[in-house]
């Protein structure tokens, strides 16, 4: 059952990738990337992080996807149907740097085995679906994030102001010096 | 299930990878990155099942992250149409020699 989903999931995720890339207009790409995000979102719960499956459609498909939608339809984009896809050197190149690519990645994934690169990794998933019996899905991922990497949460905040104050000053249509 | 993920990881990495490199409209140059940010975290996800929950933490930071990122980058993205009135990437020559 699960691994009928898990293909389901994998299809869909790599027709939508696929379509990101070859779609002629950016809606079209948008679109495309959303329903990727979400069976991925539908590949997390696969493996257990339901916490995360919720935030991937809340956060990425619903809140960063929507940023997109704004953008494209105020810049007025999509209706030059110029198709806007590189061919001849550059695609040569493309095709060069995945071929590399994928060739190091699936090296490295294909001695994982099943259970992670350790040996002890049946214990772990048992010990972390006790915790998630215990504390709850996100009370487990809420515990550490609290405790052992609460500083780099706190530098998450920071990050996050730096950057609502960065793109409300970049969007802003720039005022002649002396006019403001 | 495990390596089958960290399979599909790597493809949909390297196709944001090819939509990076063959595309010239810079917002879905900024799409394909999204996209390679969720095969990396597709991978983190699926070994985190085996290695403890760090690895969806770390997730939480990327995402994190990544909207940042969006939301920056849009911006960017946003006053550089408003110099050249186009969002394709091969007209931005100001850097060119």
């Amino acid at each position: 059952m699960t691994e009928i989903f898990f293909i389901l999931f994998a299809v869909v995720a790599l027709g939508g990738a696929v379509g990101v890339v070859i779609s002629r207009t950016p809606i079209a790409s948008l679109l495309f990337m959303v329903a990727t995000l979400a069976s991925v979102a539908g590949i997390y719960v696969l493996f257990e992080a339901h916490f995360l499956a919720a935030i991937q459609v809340l956060v990425y498909a619903g809140a960063i996807m929507v940023l997109f939608l704004f953008v494209i339809m105020l810049l007025n984009l999509g209706h030059d149907y110029r198709a806007d896809l590189r061919f001849g050197l550059w695609s040569l190149l493309g095709f060069v740097v995945v071929g590399l690519t994928f060739g190091v990645l699936a090296q490295g994934f294909l001695d994982v085995g099943d259970t992670g690169f350790r040996e002890d990794g049946a214990a772990v998933a048992a010990a972390l679906d006790a915790a998630v019996q215990e504390q709850g899905v996100a009370g487990v991922i809420a515990e550490p994030l609290f405790t052992d990497y609460v500083v780099a949460f706190e530098l998450m905040g920071l990050l996050l102001l730096v950057a609502i104050v960065a793109a409300v000053v970049l969007a802003k249509p720039r005022s002649r010096s002396g006019e403001s | 299930m495990l390596s089958h993920a960290l399979l599909l990881s790597a493809v949909l990495f390297v196709i944001g990878t090819l939509g990076v490199i063959i595309r010239r409209n810079a917002i879905i140059i900024f799409l394909c990155i999204e996209l390679q940010l969720n095969a990396v975290n597709l991978a983190f996800v699926a070994l985190s099942r085996y290695t403890g929950i760090e690895g969806q933490l770390f997730v939480f930071f990327v995402m994190t992250v990544a909207a940042a990122e969006a939301a920056v980058g849009l911006a960017i993205i946003i006053s550089i149409f408003r110099h050249y009135k186009t969002v394709d990437v091969d007209k931005f020559n100001l850097l060119k020699w």
